[in-house]
């Protein structure tokens, strides 16, 4: 059975193919070929700090085929295929054409694209960044799939609306850097302010789908809260260290909290695969990003009859995994303490994990995953508002009350999104 | 007819502690490894969430994990004069099913086996000379030893992020840990669980009568753990559902818990779940395996041409796969030929029910594993010279839970069956009774074996598995020394009432829950004349067909056997990494 041996094989395989090409291949095609691998690795990278994956893959299907439903407060969008097949793909792109996509939402055609591609933030990639990722994506697989992405209700689909939603929120132009800050701190806002478009989630948004004055200070995405993370030490990041930053985007957990629902996505996807030294360059421009100043609130009475019916139901249902001191066990189940998504403004995704329960993010560097079971079936409303309250309002923590009338409003929501 | 599917290098048959561990290791090894289970796919997340898992009606009673009768059975009888009889309702041992095994399901007590329990004939004949061994007894050394497998004891160790004390850390005895286990490199990854009560009183009567109580080492995480393959556990919270439940916290190691993460992320590694293995096949060479023919849920038949076999399923169902496959020669008790279904054992218990007056011992503080013991009288730990019996029991207490339907059968003797006297005493005796229980050996006799019922088959038209088995003298006194030192203890303790039991003083019963350690059938061996399975768990007739679990056990020791099962199985894996992939055939030469 000698057809066993894999690693002679292997060994045999790889010898043979460095002897082919050293026998047919000249030095420059070399030295060329080692050129274009670099590139594609640059592409790779780039493209995984870009999260272009998440919107350009549909559920179960192949990546960046496209065909992913993508809700915007305006309509349902879905988006394009980016595998270089010529007739679905962007096979057919000059780089010219590419880079007045991505960097200035204006498709081969000549037609605007609505901004669900985060154009205004990739607008501020440099153009060799923006061609390493269309390098990258023109190495894969060309996939047929066809896809009609404006799916959107008139009169937003008529694309000449988005002539004046560039008026009021598009600069178009490369990332400036600040002269004033370091190296590093330019290299994190180049991540976070173009690539990353981290805005695209964490900013709030005005009546129109544009950004708002509040950078980076928390709002609510897809039912799930998008916190603040900025320097603010209550509900953003100010109390985070940056190796805490750093290591919730690598493994996508620290010591305070873990990644679920779209961030953890984000995390798998994206910034797991960057390096060190950029993640670090992202924490340390994120702590310099001012807060929204909150004054946190004097917090419930422990001795309140909603409080004590919440520290009931707390210990039965929730202090196995997130300890009666709500301390939690890094890095396997995440604190409740100090947590800023606990004390958030937005409950969204206290309430969703709760009804719906959650799975953390899964990491090369930690497999685990481990997941929350879902309370919709056990606990009513009124008891998912009393726990929720005595989580935002114990061990330090301090934050409005929930009220069973939201907890309703996202148990229907979620009964109707499954 | 089936269906011929595309080459794999490795098929593993059923996805427990063995299946994958092997398959994380071979995959690392480059290998394309598939793994065929019969039961669903079960993970923590989705199938042992801690909302739902604490469910004793579903789980403990109604055994939802378990196999059902219905998909497999095995017939029993007490001597080859009897005819056997289906098993219509699992109760002495409940075999799993399903992704995880019974490595889902099991307490968690981990232990090593000592190194005489691995040169158990020759250990006992060079002290107590060959006629202290009953002729009837087939007892045998293992071909392996103690020091071969301590590296992967430790491996597993780790891997599944035991908690305990060393007693003797290379050779040097350790205050607090197992003074007669055998030397261990390392300590124990977690430190072990803090002790309640009734192990504290334990611990101090044993201390009292001259003993060394130790905590018992066991799969229940005392900490937050992340085991060198990167998959974290969280700390054990006590809540007393491990045995026939799945652990919803992480806290108790599993192959959900610790090795599935990372192997179901691996491009190749794949499951195929509600899958039965029929058959192995064996090449027309006859020196190797084929591949093995399966049957999905679908009730289509496939055939997976592999390059490795690798059986690992609960010990009886290796048996009985390499019967149903004519892999080997059947074992004759009469003529003693033949040696697959041969030294089939199971395990003892001679125990003390305690009943005291005025504690509150919150019995509903438990974890799988947690225990004070003493290995006094366990193997061969202390002198048999004129006992009249060999082997021995670990004597523990037992903290395995607390849970309402189970502990309503328990009340002293002379309580009323029923009504409100019944009802009085069974909440004061919940508060106030604790168990002192010794688990022990189970030696291995010419005439207790496995073979296919010449009657029965199953839903497929294969013969059932038949047990012929029952206790004799040496495990019957055994028992009931070990019982005596347990109501010595409970005494000590300043019981009012015990009631001592022995699992032996009446035939074999499939009826009341004695454990799931079922041994034998497919044994260890320094010849094909003697054993089904070389050293390296490779079978003596077809290379490349590796048999893991305790059906490789000649005997079985006082001590439960996941430990060791999982130390054998990464052995047989290092083996078939260094040794098999660079040169297929027999790794030992009979």
């Amino acid at each position: 059975m000698k057809h066993l041996s894999f690693p002679q094989l292997h060994k045999a395989v790889y010898t043979l193919g460095l002897l082919a090409g050293v026998l047919t291949t000249s030095s420059s095609a070399i030295a060329a070929d080692d050129a274009y691998f670099e590139t594609l690795q640059k592409g790779l990278y780039l493209t995984r700090a870009a999260d272009c994956q998440a919107c350009h893959t549909a559920p179960g299907g192949i990546p960046f085929a496209g065909g992913l439903n993508i809700k915007t407060p305006f309509g349902t969008m879905i988006s394009p295929n980016l595998t270089p097949d010529v007739e679905t793909g962007i096979g057919g792109w000059s780089d010219q054409q590419f880079l007045m996509a991505v960097k200035h939402g204006i498709r081969p055609n000549g037609r605007k694209i609505y901004p669900a591609l985060p154009y205004n933030y990739y607008t501020k990639v440099t153009d060799e960044d923006a061609l390493a990722i269309k390098a990258y994506l023109n190495s894969l697989q060309p996939v047929r799939n066809p896809v009609v992405a404006n799916q959107l209700p008139f009169p937003f689909s008529i694309r000449y609306v988005v002539t004046g939603w560039n008026m009021f929120y598009f600069t178009p132009g490369d990332f400036k850097p600040n002269q004033n800050k370091s190296e590093e701190w330019n290299r994190g806002a180049y991540l976070v302010d173009g690539l990353g478009h981290c805005g695209a989630c964490h900013t709030p948004r005005s009546i129109l789908g544009g950004e708002t004055s509040a950078y980076l200070q928390g709002t609510e995405i897809e039912g799930f809260t998008a916190p603040n993370i900025t320097s603010d030490k209550r509900v953003g990041l100010g109390d985070w260290s940056v190796d805490d930053i750093v290591q919730y985007l690598k493994t996508g957990r620290n010591h305070i909290t873990a990644a679920t629902g779209p961030m953890a996505e984000v995390v798998n996807l994206s910034t797991q695969h960057l390096t060190d030294a950029d993640l670090k360059a992202m924490a340390v421009y994120l702590k310099d990003l001012p807060g929204g100043g909150d004054k946190a609130p004097i917090p419930l009475a422990a001795t309140d009859s909603v409080m004590k019916a919440g520290q009931a139901i707390y210990i039965d249902n929730c202090s196995a995994c997130h300890a009666s001191n709500g301390a939690g066990a890094y890095p396997i189940f995440p604190s409740l303490k100090g947590n800023a998504i606990v004390q958030s403004k937005s409950t969204a995704t206290l309430r969703h994990v709760v009804l719906n329960g959650a799975k953390s993010a899964v990491t090369d560097t930690a497999p685990t995953a481990p997941a929350m079971p879902a309370y919709n079936w056990k606990l009513n409303d009124d008891q998912i508002a009393a726990v929720l309250t005595y989580i935002r309002n114990s061990w330090g923590n301090a934050a409005a009350p929930v009220s069973a009338s939201e907890v309703k409003d996202t148990r229907s929501s979620l009964a109707v999104s499954h | 007819m089936a269906r011929k599917l595309p080459r794999k290098d490795v098929v593993i048959i059923g996805l427990g502690w063995t299946g994958s561990l092997l398959a994380n290791e071979l995959t690392d090894a480059g290998l394309d490894v598939v793994a065929i289970e019969r039961g669903p796919w079960r993970d923590t997340a989705t199938d042992f969430s801690p909302a739902q898992s604490p469910d004793e009606l579903r789980y403990a009673i109604r055994l939802d994990l378990f196999q059902r009768p219905a998909q497999e059975t095995y017939t029993i009888r007490h001597n080859a004069q009897q005819t056997a009889l289906p098993i219509r309702q699992f109760g002495a041992f409940l075999p799993g099913t399903g992704v995880g095994g019974a490595g889902a399901h099991w307490n968690g007590h981990t232990w090593r086996f000592n190194e005489t329990d691995f040169r158990l004939r020759s250990h006992l004949t060079s002290r107590y000379g060959a006629d202290a061994i009953p002729e009837d007894m087939s007892i045998q050394d293992w071909a392996v030893s103690y020091d071969d497998l301590e590296p992967f004891y430790d491996a597993f160790e780790k891997i599944a992020g035991i908690s305990g004390k060393a007693g003797n850390l290379r050779g040097q005895i350790q205050e607090g840990g197992n003074p007669f286990e055998s030397p261990r490199q390392n300590e124990y990854p977690l430190p072990p669980l803090k002790d309640n009560y009734s192990n504290e009183l334990f611990a101090q009567a044993a201390r009292s009568m001259g003993y060394k109580p130790f905590s018992r080492p066991c799969s229940n995480a005392s900490q937050t753990y992340t085991n060198p393959l990167g998959v974290t556990m969280g700390p054990c919270t006590y809540c007393g559902f491990c045995e026939r439940f799945g652990c919803g916290n992480y806290s108790k190691g599993s192959p959900q818990t610790c090795v599935l993460p990372v192997l179901m992320r691996k491009s190749n590694f794949e499951a195929r779940t509600n899958s039965e293995v029929l058959k192995i096949l064996k090449h027309p060479s006859g020196e190797r395996a084929s591949g093995v023919l399966y049957v999905d849920a679908s009730g289509e038949t496939f055939e997976q041409p592999a390059d490795i076999v690798l059986v690992c399923p609960f010990g009886l169902h290796s048996v009985r796969l390499l019967l149903l496959s004519g892999i080997g020669t059947p074992y004759d008790p009469v003529t003693g030929e033949g040696t697959v279904g041969k030294n089939f054992a199971y395990q003892t218990s001679g125990s003390a029910r305690l009943f005291f007056e005025g504690k509150h011992f919150n019995p509903f503080i438990a974890a799988g594993g947690f225990a004070q013991c003493i290995d006094e009288f366990n193997g061969d730990n202390f002198d048999h010279g004129g006992l009249g019996f060999v082997g021995g029991a670990c004597i523990a207490t037992s903290n395995t839970h607390g849970r309402p339907i189970s502990s309503s059968q328990i009340v002293p003797p002379g309580t009323p069956q029923w009504g409100s006297g019944w009802k009085k005493q069974l909440a004061d005796t919940y508060q106030n009774s604790m168990l002192v229980s010794g688990q022990g050996s189970s030696y291995s006799y010419r005439d207790c074996y496995l073979d296919l019922d010449p009657t029965y088959t199953d839903r497929f038209g294969r013969p059932l598995l038949r047990m012929t088995f029952d206790w004799k003298d040496n495990e019957r006194k055994m028992t009931k020394f070990i019982a005596e030192k347990c109501v010595e203890i409970g005494k000590t303790m300043g019981a009012k009432t015990i009631a001592a039991s022995t699992s032996t003083e009446n035939p074999f019963s499939v009826v009341p829950y004695q454990t799931t350690h079922t041994t034998g059938g497919a044994i260890i061996g320094d010849s094909p004349k003697n054993s089904v399975v070389n050293r390296y768990m490779q079978s003596w007739d077809l290379h490349n067909v590796f048999v893991m679990g305790a059906s490789a056990f000649p005997q079985n020791p006082g001590y439960n056997p996941t430990g060791t099962v999982a130390a054998l199985a990464l052995w047989a894996s290092h083996a078939i990494r260094t040794q098999y992939l660079q040169q297929n055939g027999p790794l030992v030469r009979s």
